[in-house]
C-alpha cells in the first residue's frame, strides 16, 4: 500500500530537494517560464502554487511565511509586488506544464512550466524568431520578392531614411529607458 | 529440484514473444504547421501547443 506517500524525491536528500525547489522557484518568478524535466516541473507546482496564493495578499505575515520557504528577499519582493497582483483573480492553477519531448543525453522528458497569467510576454519574441524559420521553408519566394521589389525602386534613399529613423528611435528609447527605468522595474 | 525436461524450441520461444511488441506511438497533426507530434506534447517543428506558441524551436 502506498498510503500517505506524496510528492517526488527527485533522487535527492531533503535539503537538496529543498534547494532545488528554491532555485526553480526563483527562476520561475524571474522568467515566468522555464524549461526543466517533467518531474521537476510537476513537483514545482506543489511548491510554488501555495506561495503564489500567499502572495496575493500582501501582509507582513504572508511575506514572512513565504520567506521561510524561499530565503531570498528579492524573489519574495518580486513575488508579492508583481506575480501576486497579476494572479489576483485566479483561484489557483497559476502554472501550466507542457511536455516538450525527450532530452538528448539522458533521455529525460522535458517540459515548459510557465505562469498562466504571463501569457503574452515571451511568446511574442518567440513568434518573431519562428517567422524566420518559416521564411526559410514555405513562404520563401513571396516574402523575398515583396522585399526586393521596393528596394530596387529607391534603394539608396530608403536606406538613408531608415538609418536616420533608427538612430532617432535609439536615442529616444535610450532617454525614455533612463527616465522610466525605476517605474518599469516596479511595474514588472 | 525441478528442472526443464526439454530445451525450449525456437517455435515455442518465438510464440511466447509474440505479445512482446511495443505499441506504436500515437501521433497527431499539428494544427499550426501540419507536422506530426505526440499527443499532449508541444509540436517539435513549430513549438505550438493548442494554438499557442509555447517554445522557441528555431535555435
Amino acid at each position: 500500500m502506498r498510503h500517505q506517500v506524496k510528492g517526488r524525491k527527485l533522487s535527492r536528500t531533503a535539503s537538496h530537494r529543498k534547494a532545488t525547489m528554491r532555485a526553480l522557484t526563483a527562476a520561475l518568478v524571474k522568467e515566468h517560464r522555464i524549461v526543466t524535466t517533467v518531474a521537476k516541473a510537476k513537483e514545482l507546482r506543489r511548491f510554488v502554487e501555495p506561495l503564489i496564493t500567499r502572495a496575493k495578499e500582501d501582509t507582513h505575515h504572508n511575506r514572512k511565511e513565504v520567506f521561510s520557504s524561499l530565503q531570498d528577499k528579492n524573489i519574495v519582493t518580486k513575488l508579492f509586488t508583481e506575480v501576486g497582483p497579476t494572479c489576483k483573480d485566479r483561484p489557483g492553477g497559476y502554472t501550466r506544464v507542457i511536455r516538450l519531448g525527450f532530452r538528448q543525453g539522458d533521455g529525460a522528458e522535458m517540459a515548459v512550466i510557465e505562469l498562466v497569467d504571463y501569457n503574452d510576454i515571451q511568446p511574442e519574441g518567440k513568434t518573431t524568431k519562428k517567422k524566420r524559420t518559416r521564411r526559410a521553408g514555405k513562404t520563401n519566394t513571396p516574402t523575398s520578392t515583396a522585399k526586393e521589389a521596393p528596394k530596387t525602386e529607391a534603394p539608396v534613399a530608403e536606406e538613408e531614411v531608415a538609418e536616420e529613423v533608427v538612430a532617432e528611435e535609439a536615442e529616444v528609447t535610450a532617454e525614455a529607458a533612463d527616465e522610466s527605468s525605476e517605474e518599469e522595474t516596479e511595474e514588472k | 529440484m525441478a528442472h526443464p525436461k526439454r530445451k525450449t524450441s525456437k517455435a515455442r520461444r518465438d510464440k511466447r514473444r509474440s505479445h512482446h511488441a511495443i505499441a506504436d506511438v500515437t501521433l497527431a497533426k499539428c494544427s499550426n504547421c501540419g507536422a506530426l507530434h505526440k499527443y499532449h506534447h508541444a509540436c517539435p517543428e513549430c513549438g505550438y501547443y493548442r494554438g499557442r506558441q509555447v517554445v522557441n524551436v528555431a535555435n
